[in-house]
């Protein structure tokens, strides 16, 4: 199965066609072959998850079959070591990276085409991050499916949408499985086109239509970068797309930093567009105007993570370029970092409940990146892991919310928790995971951040990204303990009777609830687990070989830290608490916008989303187009005008002059001609402006020919 | 009188280009002036092909191809864009359509 | 050598002949009639030159798709069928000067700089199959793939934008 993953997205790819061709005509419209496609793809995921185990097991025995008792004797050292000294990290991991000798992907490939002596090839590339987003997508996506069939029955594009989540799973599999950075840029494309129709799937409405066009227009921006980032790359590399050899080529000082930076900094243009990074994060929001299934499986779970993705892909490139190993900020922590806070404050304003999730992604997102940023790779994907599970069933919880009182807006819920048991215990329980209390999903990964800013890095460590990150971590459980209260606590503000939901969307619901609650055992750190269950993320999920920076002997993993993991629980329940303190009003913080001055500015720039929408509409979009045709019209007023008034003048004054100086009796007549004359040539000036293409046609080809001539004669 | 000269085939281009050049600027029926334009492009090909065929380089025939696939985009989109302009203004007339005046 | 000498005179007179039919009959579909000539005969040219694949490029596409096009044109834009009172616009005049200008710096540098050189009396360009049209698909498919991609791109975009610019409903 290693080898023939390939089968894996074409299975929904056949699908896709199939409904689009015959799925009106079945009984269920369709949507039972994309649920089957997808069931098939995530059986055959699970097949190769555990073919891989298997394969990175067999690695190590064959490798070093003598060396694995000595190895779990470090690994117990190790232990002791992380409880009692933390920064000794260097050395064990020195320790550590030999235990598990290089273990090959399994790679497989096939020509797609060539031009002159380079090959283009499209194939799989197996290896560990490729098989855990293989079994992410899969999974998310045949919940979704699932929750679908439900949720938007009976609507008048049924068969279409599910065409289109087909279309989806399959391009976002294919992005994973990527061979060369050729395929990677054409999957990320079509997951892209996947997105542009799913936000638009009810394009009737203005908004709704005008979201996806906003999605597609600044994915679009991104993707300059990218393809900027894929040709540097392919050039630098000796022209080659091929993922492993630009990373070993990166890795191994074949290519030069400064075009190792330069791919790098336009790739992280690409990482901002679709994984929601400031500067470019706006669409990401307007994009919830999509059914929630597809907020959630498409924007919250797999594809905003694609530039994440990307990154960890492109590792090497990103490792050596941005210097992150010895460093202590760069570029791509920065934009995580700014992303984390930026995203997290926009998310306490909103009313729109899946808006606020919407931020909470952009929040979210921006911990992964900062994670890549500070050379946490195994931090970055954990948390893409789990995040996927718990943010997927805040999605669809506040989907099957809306499904009960038919409205987004969360000052028309409250109280709910009585009617909705089943998504109220879903939701709480996501978002525990979210704001990261022991032991959900969330608090392994987010503590794994942590501790990797407070640790790696060059001198001084990514301190500032470990503030940034407390800090995050007490905005996003002070946001959502809002969200959380204004859904489900307090008196009913809404109309009807809500109900809960059916089977098919609470099923979903507890799957990746529970999920929520286990994901985070899969990478406990040594300190507090056993060695059999420690660290199996890690273990199995992290590339050995040289096309991944762990060869370095920078590279390193952060070691679990009581101090980290204590601060951050505390200032989660700290927010959670202020939260409710501020929504039972027995913290006197309500209406603080209406009293204070600076706390009306903060909103007011938070309601408004710092400006962005205005910034891009307004003052780019707008500057642009003013200036310019002013500048043309300023031109046309005062220049042309100036020179065809000018001309004319000047002639009627020298016709006077002439008329008055010199005599008029005998040049009389010459004088009427010449200022005649000047007024004609004035007009034909003016003529010049008429409108008329074919005029400036004419003007083209005689200036041309003229200046040609010219140009044989003067030579 | 023998062999063909190079002159002949450059001289019929630049022949046909000048006509096609004088069909843009004159004629006032917007389809004419898309059918001036492709005398100009076939004149631009009939160069390409004679320098590929002087040189022996298969450049100017895979040019030529470019260009012959390059006016059927430009024909798609000239006229769709003549059917607008015959749809607001019940005319076809070059003279009358003079949006761009300063 | 002179049969292809007089092959390529009988035909550029009438295409010359042609091309001033077309920028001047009265007649928008005799015009367009009197282009089919001009594109046949350009293909002759072609095959003169040994570029037998443009060549029938040249009339599948030309004369085959484009000028259908243009007929479908001329009818939905209702033009007269039959002769039209006033086909050239005032400034006509512009025209001729301008063509004669560029036909005369033409002429005269081409004449002055390729003055007498011949065309090669072998114009196949055989480095595989003995034949130009293999040799153009190779090279296409190698040294031009990627502006071939990007021409098959354009033909796209062109496509879907006559379609949009075309639409009726908006």
């Amino acid at each position: 199965m290693l080898r023939n993953a390939w089968i894996i997205p074409v299975i929904p790819a056949l699908s896709f066609f199939l409904i689009l061709l015959f799925g009106k005509r079945l009984p269920r419209k369709g949507s039972e072959l994309g649920l089957a496609a997808v069931g098939a793809a995530f059986v055959l995921a699970l097949v190769t998850q555990v073919q891989w185990f298997q394969h990175v097991n067999d690695a190590e025995h064959e490798s070093e079959p003598t060396e694995e008792h000595a190895a779990q004797v470090v690994t117990v050292s190790g232990v002791s070591d992380g409880e009692i000294s933390a920064p000794e990290t260097p050395e064990q991991q020195g320790e550590e990276s030999e235990e598990h000798a290089s273990i090959e992907p399994v790679t497989r490939e096939w020509t797609w085409f060539e031009f002159g002596e380079t090959e283009a090839e499209v194939g799989t590339l197996i290896d560990g991050p490729a098989v855990m987003m293989l079994i992410v997508v899969t999974l998310v996506s045949l919940l979704v499916h699932v929750y679908s069939t439900d949720y938007v029955a009976g609507d008048r594009r049924y068969t279409h949408f599910f065409a289109f989540l087909s279309l989806f799973t399959a391009s976002m599999l294919g992005l994973v499985m990527s061979r060369s950075t050729l395929q990677l840029m054409v999957c990320w494309e079509l997951v892209g086109v996947c997105s542009f129709v799913l936000i638009g799937h009810w394009w009737e409405e203005k908004a709704n239509s005008d979201a996806a066009l906003k999605a597609f227009i600044t994915n679009r921006v991104g993707d300059v970068g990218m393809i900027v980032g894929v040709i540097v790359l392919f050039f630098a590399a000796g022209q080659s797309f091929d993922i492993l050899d630009i990373n070993t080529q990166a890795l191994s000082g074949d290519i030069s930093h400064t075009a190792l930076l330069v791919a790098s900094c336009a790739l992280i243009a690409a990482v901002m567009s679709k994984s929601g990074q400031f500067i470019l994060h706006t669409w990401l929001p307007d994009a919830m105007a999509g059914p929630t299934p597809v907020s959630a499986l498409i924007h919250a779970a797999t594809m905003v993570v694609a530039g994440i993705y990307m990154v960890s892909r492109l590792y090497g490139v990103f490792w050596e370029g941005l210097s992150i190993g010895v460093s202590s900020i760069n570029l791509l922590a920065l934009v995580g970092g700014v992303t984390v806070l930026g995203g997290a404050g926009l998310a306490f304003v909103q009313n729109d409940i899946k808006r606020v999730l919407a931020y909470s992604t952009v929040s979210q997102l921006g911990y992964m990146v900062m994670a890549l940023g500070i050379g946490a790779w195994t931090a970055a994907l954990f948390h893409l892991f789990t995040h996927a599970f718990f943010k997927a069933c805040l999605f669809l919880g506040s989907g099957s919310v809306s499904h009960a009182v038919h409205s987004f807006d969360m000052r028309e819920m409250g109280g709910l928790r009585k009617w909705m048991p089943h998504t109220y215990r879903t939701f709480l329980i996501a978002t525990a995971a979210l704001i990261g209390i022991f032991p959900f999903a969330g608090f392994w990964s987010k503590d794994e951040i942590l501790a990797g800013a407070s640790q790696l890095g060059g001198a001084g460590n990514y301190r500032v990204f470990t503030v940034v990150g407390i800090i995050g971590a007490f905005m996003t459980a002070a946001y959502m303990t809002r969200c959380v209260y204004l859904t489900f606590f307090g008196e009913f503000r809404g109309h009807g009777h809500p109900h809960e939901s059916g089977p098919r969307i609470v099923v979903p619901l507890w799957i990746l609830a529970v999920l929520g609650v286990v994901a985070g055992l899969v990478n406990l750190p040594s300190a507090l687990a056993p060695d059999s269950v420690e660290l199996r993320f890690e273990h199995y999920y992290e590339p050995v070989g040289a096309y991944f920076p762990s060869i370095v002997p920078e590279f390193a993993h952060p070691e679990f830290s009581w101090g980290i993991a204590i601060v951050s629980t505390l200032i989660g329940l700290i927010g959670i608490g202020i939260g409710i303190g501020w929504y039972t009003g027995r913290i006197a913080l309500r209406g603080i916008s209406e009293r204070n001055a600076l706390a009306r500015a903060g909103y007011t720039t938070l309601v408004n989303k710092y400006y962005f929408d205005h910034l891009y509409t307004d003052v780019i979009a707008a500057g642009t187009k003013g200036p310019v045709a002013r500048g043309v019209n300023w031109f046309n007023q005062n220049v042309i005008d100036g020179v065809v008034n000018g001309a004319g003048r000047l002639a009627t004054a020298s016709g006077r002059w002439v008329y008055t100086h010199v005599d008029q009796q005998v040049v009389d007549g010459a004088v009427n001609g010449s200022a005649a004359a000047a007024q004609t040539g004035g007009q034909v000036f003016r003529q010049l402006t008429s409108g008329k293409v074919q005029q400036y046609g004419a003007l083209l080809f005689g200036a041309a020919a003229l200046f040609a001539g010219a140009f044989i004669v003067l030579i | 009188m023998d062999d063909l000269m190079l002159n002949q085939f450059l001289l019929l281009a630049a022949i046909l280009f000048s006509i096609g050049v004088y069909g843009v600027i004159a004629r006032k029926n917007t389809v004419m002036v898309l059918m001036s334009i492709e005398l100009i492009l076939n004149a631009v090909n009939i160069n390409l092909l004679t320098f590929g065929a002087a040189n022996r380089d298969v450049a100017g025939a895979v040019f030529a191809l470019f260009v012959i696939a390059v006016a059927a985009a430009e024909v798609g989109v000239g006229l769709a864009m003549v059917l607008i302009i015959y749809r607001n203004r019940q005319s076809v007339d070059l003279d009358e359509v003079d949006s761009m005046r300063g | 050598m002179v049969a292809q000498n007089i092959f390529f005179y009988v035909i550029a007179a009438g295409m010359v002949g042609a091309a001033v039919a077309v920028v001047t009959t009265r007649n928008v579909v005799r015009a367009a009639l009197y282009l089919i000539a001009v594109f046949a005969g350009v293909a002759a040219q072609f095959i003169l030159l040994a570029a037998e694949f443009v060549a029938v490029t040249q009339v599948l596409i030309y004369i085959g798709a484009i000028m259908v096009l243009m007929l479908f044109g001329i009818m939905l834009t209702r033009a007269r069928i039959g002769r039209d009172v006033d086909m050239t616009n005032d400034h006509w005049w512009v025209g001729v000067g301008t063509a004669l200008l560029l036909a005369a710096v033409m002429a005269y540098s081409l004449i002055d700089r390729w003055g007498d050189d011949a065309l090669p009396v072998d114009r196949q360009v055989n480095s595989v199959g003995g034949s130009n049209t293999a040799t153009v698909s190779d090279s296409i498919f190698s040294q031009y793939l990627i502006p071939f991609e990007i021409v098959s791109v354009l033909l796209l975009a062109a496509l879907v934008g006559a379609i949009v610019i075309a639409r009726k409903d908006r």
